[in-house]
């Protein structure tokens, strides 16, 4: 009796350190979500029929990362959509906080940069926390299943031009041939998300 | 022969550190860390904080950071303001936000792009968001990921290292 309590508040302690932490690990099963798009539709996980994976990347219009990364986000749609491993993203930021990231110039920023992937608002801030995003961009590589395999950084460098590893694109090879995604966590430097 | 390897080296020797206006900008992580991070005096109190313009919470703490450098000028107390901006923007946006606000603590540029690299050689619990503050003194290190609000918080923190 005694071990099983011991077991027990073991097994409570370590899901409230889980739940504290916040944000999804390597083999967790992503939550999906219904979000506005910049197109005026709603858009989840389960209405793209025919992916194989899903790159969710929370990301938004004013962080200087952010923008230095925009061509290599749609670099990535072009290259892995038609492979259906579809970019979706997600700014995570609430407009109070920074107007800059508000629904209307997330709408400007998507036709002036001609994103080819759907750009959502997470209102109400409900889904970053839940994948645990503390930084513009962070990314989430799901596989069909939604199962995490891959968190952090698109590449090894902020700046485009001295890029060495493109630790996103690897993953999806990886995924898409069914090997080891190494390395499956990687961290940069980002803008911080601010809950009000 | 002689002169061309002399010559050689003293341009080595610049394009490692170089400066832009009269701030020092760090190509790498390693090179800044060498000078800021190591090697430190046992009787001093270092805070280092990370930084850039376009980091709204980072220059809503900076005025506190200031005023607590002038606050203890003279002491045994020394602070850097690391910015994150890119070097390509000291110039045009760097020097003139610290002319703007006058921020006279001393200021380096840190431009090394290959941040998975350091981040966790700041601190392995660093997400990777700034503002971020490092509070030193010998070999002891203490890290916050967090925004402050006022000089006392910082004050309250600095407590802790000399404990």
């Amino acid at each position: 009796m005694k071990k099983q309590i011991t077991v027990f508040v073991f097994t409570i302690l370590l899901s409230i350190a889980a739940v504290a932490q916040g944000g999804y690990k390597i083999g967790d099963k992503a939550t999906d979500f219904k979000l506005k798009g910049t197109d005026g539709k709603m858009h989840s996980l389960k209405d793209m029929k025919d992916a194989k994976g899903y790159v969710v990347i929370f990301t938004c219009n004013h962080c200087p990362f952010s923008k230095a990364y925009e061509n290599r986000i749609i670099a990535l749609e072009t290259k892995y959509g038609p492979k259906g491993y579809h970019v979706i993203a997600i700014n995570p930021n609430d407009p109070e906080v920074n107007p800059a990231d508000s629904y209307d110039l997330m709408i400007d920023r998507a036709v002036e940069k001609g994103f080819n992937f759907p750009y959502l608002i997470d209102a109400g801030q409900k889904i970053y926390p839940q994948y645990g995003a503390t930084k513009t961009p962070h990314v989430f590589l799901l596989d069909k299943n939604l199962i995490v395999k891959y968190i952090g950084a698109i590449d090894d460098s902020t700046e485009e031009e001295n890029v060495e590893i493109p630790f996103l694109a690897n993953a999806i090879d990886a995924l898409i041939a069914g090997k080891a995604i190494n390395p499956e966590l990687t961290k940069a430097i980002g803008c911080g998300i601010k809950k009000k | 022969m002689k002169n061309l390897k002399t010559i050689l080296s003293i341009l080595l020797l610049i394009t490692s550190v170089y400066s832009f206006g009269q701030i020092k900008t760090y190509a790498t992580f390693d090179e800044f860390e060498g000078d800021y991070l190591k090697n430190l005096s046992d009787d001093t109190v270092y805070v280092v904080n990370f930084w850039a313009t376009w980091c709204a919470p980072c220059i809503a703490e900076l005025p506190y950071f200031e005023a607590l450098n002038k606050k203890n000028e003279g002491k045994n107390f020394k602070m850097v303001l690391v910015n994150m901006d890119s070097p390509k923007s000291t110039e045009s946006r760097v020097i003139p936000f610290l002319s703007k606000n006058k921020i006279e603590t001393e200021v380096v540029v840190l431009g090394d792009s290959k941040t998975y690299k350091w981040i966790d050689k700041v601190d392995p619990s660093w997400s990777g968001s700034i503002p971020i503050t490092i509070i030193l003194k010998g070999n002891k290190k203490h890290f916050y990921e967090k925004d402050y609000e006022s000089v006392e918080e910082i004050e309250a923190d600095i407590l802790k290292i000399n404990n």
